[in-house]
C-alpha cells in the first residue's frame, strides 16, 4: 500500500520549519530543524520514545505554549506567515491547525456537544447550522451511522475507536486545514486502528495531515513522506517509499529495519 | 513468640485508641440528645427567649444564625472559588505563589478568637459597619476563606488536563476553556467542600463574639446592619452568663442539639450534591 508519487508535482508546501530550536526550561529537546511539509499530504513523524516527533508536533499548533518555562527559536511558517511572530492570533491559529490527541478526550457532554463545541466558541450558535456541522463532521469521520441515533447521549458511552472518530470529528467541525495526529491508534485495538487509518487515507485529500506513530507499518501505510527523528534532531526527510526501501541515512535504516527502537 | 505477643499489644491499643474516639463521639451525641430532647418543643423552636433565656424559645438565634451562614457563604464562595482558580489556572508557579499558599495554610490554623478580633477592628469600627450580619459574615468568610481555596483548587484538580488541552487545541480561549470545559466539573466539588466549611462558621462563636451577635434581641433583624442572635454565642451565654445554672441546663442542651442538628443538616445537604454530581461525571 506503500504509495508512488513523483515528488516534483509536489510542489506547494504548507508548513514550513527553518532553524527550530525547543527548550523546555534548559534542557534542549529540538535542535535545528528544518522541514518542508507538503500540501494536502499525509507526513509521518517516526523516531524511537523521547526522539521529539511529539514536541516538534506541539510547536505546530502552538500547545506548547501552555507548558510553562518553554522556549521556541527559529521560523515556522503556514502558508508563509510566522505563526511565532507576535502578531499571530492563536486562537485562529489553532482553529487552523486542528490536533488529535494519543489519548482520546472527549468531553464528559453529549456526541452533539462535543462536536458543537468548536463552533459554538467561534460564535456559531444557530440550531440548524451547528446540527449542519455536527452531521458533516461525524459524516466525515466515518461516524454517522454509529451513532446517529444517540447524538444526545454522553460521549463517554462510545467505545475506544469511536472516542478517537468523534475527536477527529471535533476536530473537523472547525474547518482546520493541517490536522495534527499525535500517535491517534496507539491505545486502540488492531479493528479500531484500521478504521483510524482508512479514516486518514479519506482525510488526505482535503487535508495537510501530519501524523506521529511509534508504528513503522503504520507509518508505511498511511503516509506519503516521512521524517525519521532521533535524539531531538531531523535526521532524514522523504518519501515513505523511499525512507523504509532505500533510506539515505545508517540510522534511518537501523531503525526502519527493527535494529533498534 | 515474644514477638508475637508484642504485636498483639500494639494491635490492641491501636483498636483501643480507634474505639475510644467513636466513645467520646458517641458519649457526646447521646448526652446532647438525651438532656436536649426533653426541652425540644414547638415553642422552643417558634418563640423568643424569656426570663434571660431560661424560658420560652430560641427562635430568633436559629434565624440568626441562618443568616450568617448564609451571609457568609455569598462572601467566600465567590472569593474563594476566584482565588482558587487564578492559583490553580493562571498563576505561574513561582515564589509569589508559593507564598500565597503558604499565607493560606497559615489563615487556617489562626486561633478564631484572632479573628474575631480582626473583625471587630477592620468591619465593625473601621469600616464602621457596626455590630452586624455584615461584619459577622464577613468575619466568618475570612475563616473558613482558606478551607473554600483549598478545596476548590482539589476539585479543580480533578478535571483532567486533557479535557483543556482538546478545547485549547480547538482554538478556545483560556477564559472559554475554563468556563466551558473546566467550571461545570469542578463547581460541585467546589460548592461541596464550601458547605462544609460553612458547617464549622454556624458552630464558631468567638469570630461572632465580638463582630455580629447580641445577647439578647427582642425582634428579628431588619437589615444586613443589625445585630443577631445566633446559637452557639446563645449556648455560651446561657452555660456562663446567666445567675441560675440549674434553670437553664435544659434549654443550653436544647440548644445544642438545634446547633448540632443544624451543622449535621448542612454536611448532608453537602453530601448530597457530591453523590448526585459524583455520578454525572465520569472519565
Amino acid at each position: 500500500m506503500v504509495k508512488v508519487i513523483d515528488l516534483k508535482s509536489k510542489t506547494k508546501t504548507k508548513v514550513s520549519v527553518s532553524n527550530l530550536d525547543f527548550y523546555y526550561n534548559t534542557v534542549q529537546a529540538l535542535f535545528d530543524i528544518t522541514i518542508d511539509v507538503p500540501a494536502n499530504q499525509v507526513t509521518a513523524l517516526i523516531g524511537p520514545s523521547g526522539c521529539g516527533k511529539s514536541t516538534f508536533l506541539r510547536t505546530l499548533n502552538r500547545m506548547n505554549d501552555i507548558i510553562p518555562a518553554t522556549r521556541c527559536e527559529g521560523k515556522i511558517l503556514i502558508d508563509d506567515k510566522d505563526i511565532y511572530d507576535t502578531s499571530t492570533d492563536v486562537v485562529a491559529l489553532r482553529k487552523m491547525v486542528g490536533m488529535v490527541f494519543q489519548k482520546s478526550n472527549p468531553f464528559p457532554k453529549s456526541i452533539f456537544d462535543n462536536i458543537a463545541y468548536g463552533p459554538r466558541i467561534h460564535g456559531i450558535n444557530k440550531q440548524s447550522e451547528l446540527s449542519g456541522i455536527v452531521e458533516r463532521s461525524l459524516d466525515r469521520s466515518g461516524l454517522l451511522n454509529e451513532v446517529k441515533d444517540r447524538l444526545h447521549k454522553s460521549a463517554l458511552e462510545l467505545s475506544g475507536g469511536q472516542q478517537q472518530r468523534l475527536c477527529i470529528a471535533r476536530a473537523l467541525a472547525v474547518d482546520p486545514e493541517i490536522l495534527l495526529m499525535d500517535e491517534p491508534a496507539s491505545a486502540l485495538d488492531p479493528q479500531a486502528t484500521m478504521k483510524i487509518e482508512e479514516l486518514i487515507d479519506e482525510l488526505r485529500k482535503d487535508y495537510t495531515i501530519i501524523i506521529v506513530t511509534h508504528n513503522m507499518q503504520q507509518a508505511a501505510r498511511v503516509s506519503d513522506f516521512t521524517a525519521f527523528f532521533y535524539e531531538g534532531k531531523l535526521i532524514e526527510f522523504g518519501e515513505t517509499q523511499k525512507v523504509f526501501t532505500k533510506p539515505k541515512k545508517k540510522h534511518t535504516e537501523d531503525y526502519v529495519t527493527g535494529r533498534f527502537g | 513468640m515474644k514477638k508475637k505477643s508484642y504485636e498483639k499489644i500494639v494491635y490492641a491499643a491501636m483498636r483501643f485508641t480507634t474505639y475510644l474516639i467513636i466513645l467520646i463521639i458517641a458519649y457526646i451525641i447521646i448526652e446532647i440528645v438525651w438532656n436536649g430532647a426533653a426541652a425540644l418543643s414547638v415553642e422552643f423552636l417558634t418563640d423568643s427567649p424569656k426570663q434571660s433565656g431560661a424560658a420560652g424559645g430560641i427562635f430568633p438565634a436559629i434565624i440568626g444564625t441562618l443568616y450568617l451562614v448564609t451571609g457568609t457563604i455569598c462572601i467566600a464562595l465567590p472569593l474563594g472559588m476566584a482565588s482558587a482558580l487564578y492559583l490553580s489556572e493562571y498563576a505561574a508557579v513561582g515564589r509569589l505563589t508559593n507564598t500565597i499558599r503558604l499565607a493560606i495554610i497559615t489563615l487556617a490554623g489562626v486561633p478564631s478568637i484572632v479573628f474575631g478580633l480582626f473583625g471587630l477592628g477592620l468591619f465593625v469600627i473601621f469600616l464602621n459597619f457596626g455590630t452586624s450580619i455584615l461584619a459577622g459574615s464577613l468575619t466568618l468568610a475570612c475563616l473558613i476563606l482558606p478551607t473554600i481555596i483549598v478545596s476548590s483548587e482539589e476539585a479543580l484538580r480533578t478535571v483532567p488536563q486533557s479535557l483543556r488541552e482538546g478545547s485549547l487545541a480547538l482554538g478556545a480561549t483560556k477564559w472559554q476553556t475554563i468556563y466551558k470545559n473546566v467550571l461545570p466539573y469542578s463547581v460541585p466539588g467546589m460548592i461541596t467542600g464550601s458547605i462544609l466549611g460553612v458547617g464549622r462558621a454556624a458552630g464558631e462563636t468567638a469570630p461572632i463574639l465580638l463582630t455580629a451577635a447580641a445577647f439578647f434581641l427582642p425582634k428579628l433583624p431588619n437589615s444586613i446592619f443589625d445585630p443577631v442572635m445566633a446559637l452557639p454565642y446563645h449556648l455560651y451565654v446561657l452555660a456562663t452568663q446567666h445567675p441560675d445554672a440549674a434553670k437553664v441546663r435544659p434549654m443550653q442542651y436544647g440548644t445544642a442539639l438545634v446547633l448540632l442538628l443544624m451543622v449535621l443538616g448542612i454536611n448532608l445537604v453537602a453530601i448530597l450534591i457530591r453523590r448526585h454530581f459524583r455520578k454525572r461525571y465520569r472519565w
